[in-house]
């Protein structure tokens, strides 16, 4: 029953991280149909733009949480900057009824990337310097000992996902969003830059994906090579939790991180090949996803 | 030019009225600049089929050594481009088939004994008649998600080969049932096998888009619903053609282990194979039978005289894709084709008077 509870517990704590992952892709395609197949690879040049950060500051800030905190400050405008600038340079010239040339070119995107790191920072796995906020944990009442940062993370993906709930269903800038989603044509006749707003909606992404990276980078290792994972739990949670509803990827995420827990403990070497079926069986038995809602 | 369909309606006539003098129709397929790059072309192949006899000594296995991996690349990009290019199915999961191809002909070979070039087109049969249950998770997807799917389900099969003991596991195994045929024979063997595995690729494309069933293709990539409103089957076509990428995939990949004699999980399920495939097709030009070809050329190229700089030539590789997707969607064949008219593979029909 205790091995129950702590492998359920493990499971939302990394499920929660997925959620992170997710919410980004969730809010990419809700908005403007975009499946953004280099998810995982920007999630992984945040975490690389952590790393220089730190690095940069490291002889001018001492303390290496305050370094953290400044890294982030940093770190999350200038996502916020690159994913604007990339959708209005790039991106928007892609989109189309033809899913080809967004494919292609975040693909391409992907590769550019991973090849980039490899350069710059060789093959090694990396992690976030946390000054022991990694290793600290608490108590949970019931004797349950989880780790302070996984239960942040946590704590931060619910927020997140409330935050975008919020900003979709109750601000100006979210209802441009609905409307840009539902019919850009009509929505442009009625005064809206489609243009820049989904340009908004990619550096909102961007910095919930920068933000994502360096905290996987802070709860285990990154290295080049580990954006198409990270791609297909984004991918998974989404479909999961169904499409248009971001209580519904948070779900999915937490789901995936549950059973691909219950698969790490029946053998190591089957945990995220348990995953990947559980995806695979809801999209068999229920292709709409767990929550699908249209917004 | 729009495909037009010539197909004589039957329509009845008003007994009164005379049947009009008509002008004599015929519908031709062929250009100038096909019939001479088909002439070319069966040299070409003429002259690649009598390589072993006539390459220098020194040269010659490295030489059929290069072809087997560049027709591997070719046969498994034209694929995807039948996948993607005309089917509209934009998958970054081939490499499935690819890996699925190999392990079969690796089964059959080393463990039921059957003979290893024999253990090709089998490995091919196989991994065709898995896309087919695969199919059914696969097609729930569309569009985007559909890419990423199929990649997922790609990565169900190498983690699941990668835990099974028997092919060597996560490290992979060996093709031992080619040791006891001598060095030479085998070479050539793989050679040839290699360039028939091309033509065929080649052949089957162009005479299944010049079919009728072709033209169904076209007009499901064109506008699905108005396919579908016109009688066309869109599922089972889209079934059909998923099938038939999935049987070329598997040909390369058992193709391509045959000339590797080793094979591990990680280098048969590679999403980079998918990766490669979709930036020769772009490249050369999407949708055209010309494209992979142009495209593969354009790899060999490259691969020959950059890959010793490793990280930057694929770099290079992602850069020049986007850049043609985003600047040049036709490609470098369809850049060639608005410039000069040239069609080496017309599918089209026309009318002359």
């Amino acid at each position: 029953m205790r091995a129950a509870v702590d492998i359920l517990v493990q499971g939302l704590l990394l499920g929660g991280l997925y959620a992170l992952f997710a919410l980004g892709q969730s809010l990419m395609f809700g908005v403007m149909r975009l499946t953004n197949t280099a998810q995982g690879d920007f999630i992984v040049l945040g975490a690389f733009g952590a790393i220089a950060a730190l690095v940069a500051l490291g002889p001018l800030v001492p303390a290496p949480q305050l370094a953290l905190v400044l890294a982030g400050l940093l770190l999350l405008p200038a996502a916020f900057g690159a994913g604007y600038a990339l959708q209005r340079g790039v991106l928007n010239g892609t989109l189309g009824r033809d899913p080809l040339p967004s494919l292609v070119v975040t693909f391409g995107l992907s590769i550019v990337i991973q090849n980039a790191l490899l350069e710059l920072f060789s093959a090694d796995p990396r992690s976030i310097e946390t000054g022991g906020l990694n290793t600290a944990s608490v108590t949970l009442p019931g004797g349950i000992t989880v780790g302070l940062l996984p239960l942040a993370i946590f704590v931060l993906a619910v927020a997140a996902t409330a935050g975008l709930q919020w900003l979709f269903g109750s601000t100006a800038l979210g209802r441009s969003f609905r409307a840009v989603s539902d019919d850009r044509e009509i929505a442009e006749l009625m005064g809206l830059d489609a243009k820049k707003v989904y340009g908004l909606a990619t550096a909102i992404a961007f910095v919930l994906i920068a933000a994502a990276g360096m905290l996987q980078g802070m709860r285990t290792t990154v290295s080049p090579a580990d954006g198409p994972v990270l791609l297909l739990f984004a991918f998974e949670a989404v479909i999961i939790g169904g499409m248009g509803s971001f209580w519904g990827t948070l779900a999915g995420a937490l789901l995936l991180g549950v059973t691909q827990q219950i698969g790490f403990r029946l053998d190591p070497g089957w945990g995220i090949w348990f995953g990947h079926l559980v995806f695979l069986a809801v999209l068999v038995l229920r292709p709409q996803g767990l929550f699908p809602k249209t917004r | 030019m729009p495909h037009a369909a010539v197909e004589p309606m039957p329509v009845a006539a008003p007994a009164e009225v005379q049947p009009r003098e008509r002008a004599p129709v015929r519908v031709t397929r062929g250009t100038r600049t096909s019939a001479a790059a088909l002439a070319a072309g069966v040299a070409l192949v003429a002259a690649a089929a009598t390589l072993p006899w006539w390459a220098p000594a020194e040269h010659a296995s490295s030489w059929m050594h290069n072809f087997v991996e560049i027709a591997c690349y070719f046969v498994f990009a034209m694929m995807w481009n039948l996948l993607a290019g005309y089917g509209g199915m934009v998958s970054i999961g081939q490499q499935a088939y690819f890996g699925l191809g190999g392990y079969a002909m690796l089964v059959l070979a080393n463990g039921a004994g059957v003979n290893p070039f024999l253990a090709v087109p089998l490995g091919a049969l196989v991994a065709a008649a898995i896309s087919v249950p695969v199919s059914f998770v696969a097609f729930r997807l569309a569009g985007g998600y559909f890419a990423i799917g199929t990649w997922v389900i790609a990565e169900v099969f190498r983690l699941g080969v990668a835990n099974v003991s028997a092919v060597g596991g996560g490290s992979g195994t060996s093709l031992t049932a080619l040791r006891g045929i001598e060095k030479a024979t085998r070479e050539t063997a793989t050679y040839g096998l290699a360039l028939a595995c091309a033509v065929a690729a080649i052949a089957a494309v162009y005479l299944f888009l010049r079919s009728k069933r072709g033209l169904a293709l076209l007009a499901i990539r064109d506008n699905e619903v108005a396919a579908e409103s016109q009688g066309i089957d869109v599922h089972g076509m889209k079934l059909a053609v998923y099938v038939v990428a999935a049987l070329g995939a598997g040909l390369a990949g058992a193709l391509y282990f045959v000339g590797n004699l080793r094979i591990s999980p990680d280098a048969a399920f590679s999403v980079n194979w998918t990766a490669f495939a979709i930036f020769m097709v772009v490249i050369g030009g999407i949708g055209r039978i010309e494209g992979p070809i142009v495209g593969a050329l354009v790899f060999w190229a490259l691969n020959k005289f950059l890959s010793d700089y490793g990280t930057w030539y694929l770099l290079g590789l992602g850069l020049l894709a986007i850049v043609t997707t985003l600047f040049f969607r036709q490609g470098l064949w369809g850049w060639v084709q608005q410039r000069w008219g040239w069609s080496l593979f017309p599918t089209q029909r026309r009318l002359e008077t």
